[in-house]
């Protein structure tokens, strides 16, 4: 588990971006919860944290293709985005990635 | 066994749809297309349309790049296949690179044809045939004073002749035959063409055969001579006689030619694991040059060539339809028959035939008036018996597209049959005309079959009954919202979202809602950034790299030495990556990081300018009455007053204001969504403008005494645009939904006017500067990110 940020950091139905080790992510805070997903479209790269946020999806601001946030999936289509899992403990958000540990640091 | 991999020598519209086909029926085959051009296929048929505005070739792909990458095509541009060894199964291009094959196919296409006569060569004379030729010719036709003659009176030539009459030059269309489109149209229907194209500024000269293009002194071209020894002046000649298959490849492969690639039922040349299609191929004698057939080949050959199935290609019915704007024309099949009927009204330049031989269809003209053009291709291709024929000629004029059957082609750009639209509804449940369309392709070539496939979606209930729904999820109108947000007093989206679930499942219409809140509570609404798109949240136009563009205001397009100097510092500062002149007056400063707006606004000091937002962009001015030797009305004036009006208010679709001094109309006013023309003893106001994807001339609304009168109506009909469009309708879209009568009836009612006006100074009056959030953001992160995390493990020697 690694703390990415608190929960007041992220305004109501929005994204951001975040960079944890050399991974970036982009960390969503929606009505049905938390969620992380990688932060570039795979489409073309474009910025899924600036994108509009439903329930549990996610529209890309560049070309408008709509993931899901639980699952990754296009919705319409056939493209698949990252996930991470995020929990809220207190008033921080974490993410489970699977990222190596850098040691010493 | 390994999958097959296949090369597509071609990258024109049938190498394209090669591609497509062979996807479609195998998954896993390698395939690579080779195209000659260095660009990836686009629609050539639509070729004369850059001629015309001069847009990219870019405009014409066929599918964008990425199509490519999902599909698995491989793309090879700008090369050319110098050899092929049909034994070995290989390909060498031209930088030397070989490549083997397990199945070639020759999509090579056609040359334009050029006549072997004296002066073909000089400088001045050119080709139509790709969009280099384009180019050149319009940079040609633009030049002052220039003349310029099309050799050839085809579909082609006339096309391009209609493109450099669109530059301004002067056209004469010199013609081998006493008429024009021999190949397509009778004589009365290629009569009635010629009056159409002198009132658009082309000359016909029929029965003219070249003989020699002569040249000035310094070599450039000067005019023709012809063989009965009259000539004709000439600055500019374009050459569109006809085309012949490009057979050099096929040639050196060994194929059977005769005058084309000559291929059997499956599309299969002489040789085996070739096959071909297109112009470069000849099926039972005939060598098809026109896009219908492609695709019938196409359909075939990807089925034959992969082993899918045992399709066989039995020909094709001829269809042409002249793409000129303002000039209706479709021809299919024979143009003469032993059987013809005619109904025609010369005065109204209408002509339309039906021609049956042997008591079955075979053959329409349709000039003027191309109602039912679907319906008779598809029963000449299906040569059905006709027993009346008058009859059914009268009955074609009033079909409507969804009597048409199953199999008729409606888009002939994409070769997407009617069948192909009702499945996309009715399996692929697409709910709107815009999704079928980017489903199936139909009518996004070309263009001109889009008014069939809209009816055909809507008869087949996609979209066609339903209202349009502000949220598709939720199924609600905006007007049903609208309703629901005044009788419970409704604050803000989450109001909305929470009453009536608007909004939840896809989000995608938060930003309309979050619109219609702001408007029907003018102004005086909870915001929620939310809802709005990145653009409003950051007030700033995303790129494609994530960075956002910055464009301050510049009242009526007038700025300073002062704010051009803070431009230009900015700009260096935070290292701009293009400075750019708008078409709306307006100076953008490109690639700026989102962290760094609050600070380049801070530094720039100047209001937004709002280009990111659904709002008043900008007011084109010209310099007017002040400097202008033909001004008459002060049009940089009242250019700033409209803005400053406007300024800060959102509306359903962006707007775009003009106002000209004078009816030369140098701000081009009369293509805004709201414009205004000085004329003698006042002001002409216009609406619903169009200068895009489409051009439409602003209608005129009303014509004022006074500058204040100009901005009092403009405001009212803004204001009424703001309470009655849907979301991004723009005002060219939304003047003639209502009507112009009805707009004017409710601007020139002055009680109705003083409301609207009312609830106007209302919403202005809430309206702020958005650039003032750099010192006090609606959140601490409205710029930023979240911060790095730094990864810190366990002690050195610990686990991992």
């Amino acid at each position: 588990m690694i703390r990415v940020c608190a929960v007041e950091d992220v305004p109501p139905g929005e994204g951001r971006n975040v960079s944890v080790g050399d991974l970036r992510l982009a960390v969503f805070r929606t009505d049905s919860g938390w969620y992380a997903t990688e932060a570039g479209c795979p489409h073309m790269q474009g910025p899924l944290a600036d994108g509009i946020v439903a329930d549990a999806s996610v529209i890309c601001p560049l070309h408008e293709r709509r993931f899901s946030l639980q699952t990754g999936a296009e919705i319409n289509g056939s493209l698949c985005v990252k996930t991470y899992r995020a929990v809220v403990h207190r008033d921080d958000v974490y993410i489970l990635a699977d990222v190596p540990v850098l040691a010493g640091a | 066994m390994s999958s097959k991999r296949v090369l597509i020598i071609g990258g024109g519209i049938a190498g394209q749809a090669a591609a497509e086909s062979i996807r479609e029926h195998d998954q896993d085959a390698s395939i690579t297309m080779i195209c000659g051009e260095p660009r990836l296929p686009y629609d050539r048929v639509r070729l004369s349309e850059i001629l015309v505005d001069g847009s990219s070739a870019d405009t014409l792909a066929l599918r964008p790049a990425e199509w490519y990458e999902d599909q698995r095509v491989e793309t090879i541009t700008g090369a050319w296949v110098i050899a092929v060894d049909s034994d070995a199964r290989t390909i060498t291009l031209a930088d030397g690179r070989e490549l083997s094959y397990d199945a070639l196919v020759l999509a090579t296409g056609s040359v334009p044809l050029m006549p072997p006569i004296p002066g073909i060569d000089l400088p001045g004379v050119h080709a139509f045939r790709g969009p280099e030729d384009c180019e050149q010719i319009r940079v040609a036709a633009s030049r002052p004073g220039v003349r310029a003659v099309v050799i050839g009176g085809g579909l082609l030539g006339l096309e391009a002749a209609r493109g450099i009459v669109a530059q301004g030059a002067p056209v004469t269309v010199v013609h081998l035959v006493d008429r024009l489109m021999e190949r397509q149209l009778d004589a009365a229907a290629a009569g009635l063409l010629v009056p159409k194209f002198a009132e658009m500024g082309v000359s016909v000269e029929l029965e003219r055969a070249t003989d020699q293009i002569f040249s000035r002194p310094s070599g450039a071209v000067a005019g023709l001579n012809f063989a009965d020894g009259e000539s004709l002046d000439a600055d500019l000649v374009v050459v569109s006689i006809g085309i012949r298959p490009e057979l050099t490849l096929a040639r050196e492969a060994g194929v059977e030619l005769d005058r084309g690639i000559v291929v059997d039922d499956t599309m299969a040349t002489s040789l085996p694991g070739i096959w071909a299609l297109g112009e470069c191929a000849q099926h039972d004698g005939i060598v098809h040059g026109l896009v219908a057939p492609i695709h019938d080949q196409a359909r075939v050959l990807g089925e034959t060539l992969t082993g899918a199935g045992a399709a066989r290609y039995r020909g094709s019915t001829p269809s042409a339809k002249l793409k000129v704007a303002g000039i209706d024309l479709v021809s299919i099949g024979h143009a003469e028959g032993d059987s013809e009927v005619i109904s025609s009204d010369t005065a109204a330049g209408v002509y339309r035939k039906l021609v049956v031989r042997d008591g079955r269809a075979a053959g329409a003209v349709l000039l003027g008036d191309i109602r039912g053009h679907e319906a008779l291709l598809a029963e000449i291709t299906a040569a059905a018996e006709v027993e009346d024929p008058l009859g059914r000629l009268a009955e074609a004029a009033v079909a409507t597209p969804a009597d048409l059957p199953d199999d008729a082609q409606i888009c002939n750009c994409n070769g997407v049959c009617k069948g192909q639209l009702v499945s996309a509804v009715v399996e692929d449940g697409c709910n709107t005309p815009l999704e079928v369309m980017s489903r199936t392709r139909a009518g996004t070539g070309c263009g001109s079959c889009k008014p069939a496939v809209i009816e055909i979606v809507q008869s087949a209930g996609g979209g066609a009954n339903e209202p349009a729904y502000l949220c598709a999820c939720a199924k609600q109108t905006r007007e049903q919202l609208a309703a629901r947000i005044r009788e419970d007093g409704l604050q803000s989206v989450s109001d909305v979202s929470g009453a009536c679930g608007t909004g939840r499942e896809c989000g995608a219409c938060k930003p309309a809602l979050a619109y219609l809140v702001s408007e029907v509570n003018d102004n005086r609404h909870r915001e929620e950034r939310h809802a709005r798109f990145i653009n409003d949240r950051v007030h700033a136009n995303i790129q494609n790299d994530g960075t956002f563009s910055v464009v301050p205001r510049m009242y009526g397009g007038v700025t300073s030495p002062d704010e051009l100097r803070r431009i230009a510092d900015a700009a260096e500062k935070y290292n701009v990556r293009m400075v750019k002149v708008t078409g709306g007056q307006r100076i953008d400063l490109l690639g700026v990081d989102k962290e760094d707006l609050p600070a380049i606004w801070r530094d720039l000091g100047m209001p937004s300018g709002h280009a990111y937002a659904k709002a008043v962009r900008t007011v084109k001015t010209c310099v007017g009455r002040d400097f202008c030797r033909f001004g008459i009305g002060d049009s940089v004036k009242l250019g700033i007053d409209l803005e400053h009006a406007w300024e800060g208010l959102y509306t359903p679709a962006k707007v775009k204001g003009g106002v000209s001094g004078c009816p030369r109309n140098c701000a081009e006013a009369t293509v805004k969504d709201i414009g205004v023309v000085a004329v003698e003893g006042g002001w002409q106001v216009r609406v619903g403008g169009a200068a895009g994807a489409n051009v439409r001339e602003a209608d005129i609304l009303t014509t004022v005494e006074t500058r204040a009168e100009a901005l009092r109506i403009s405001t009212v009909f803004l204001q009424y645009y703001r309470e009655n469009a849907d979301y991004k309708e723009r005002a060219y879209d939304f003047v003639p939904r209502i009507g112009l009568e009805e707009i004017r009836a409710v601007v020139e009612d002055e009680t109705r006017a003083g409301e609207l006006l009312e609830r106007f100074r209302i919403a202005k009056a809430a309206a702020f500067d958005p650039w003032l959030e750099r010192d006090e953001p609606y959140h601490e992160r409205q710029f930023s990110d979240l911060d790095d995390v730094e990864l810190v493990g366990p002690p050195a020697g610990g686990e991992r």
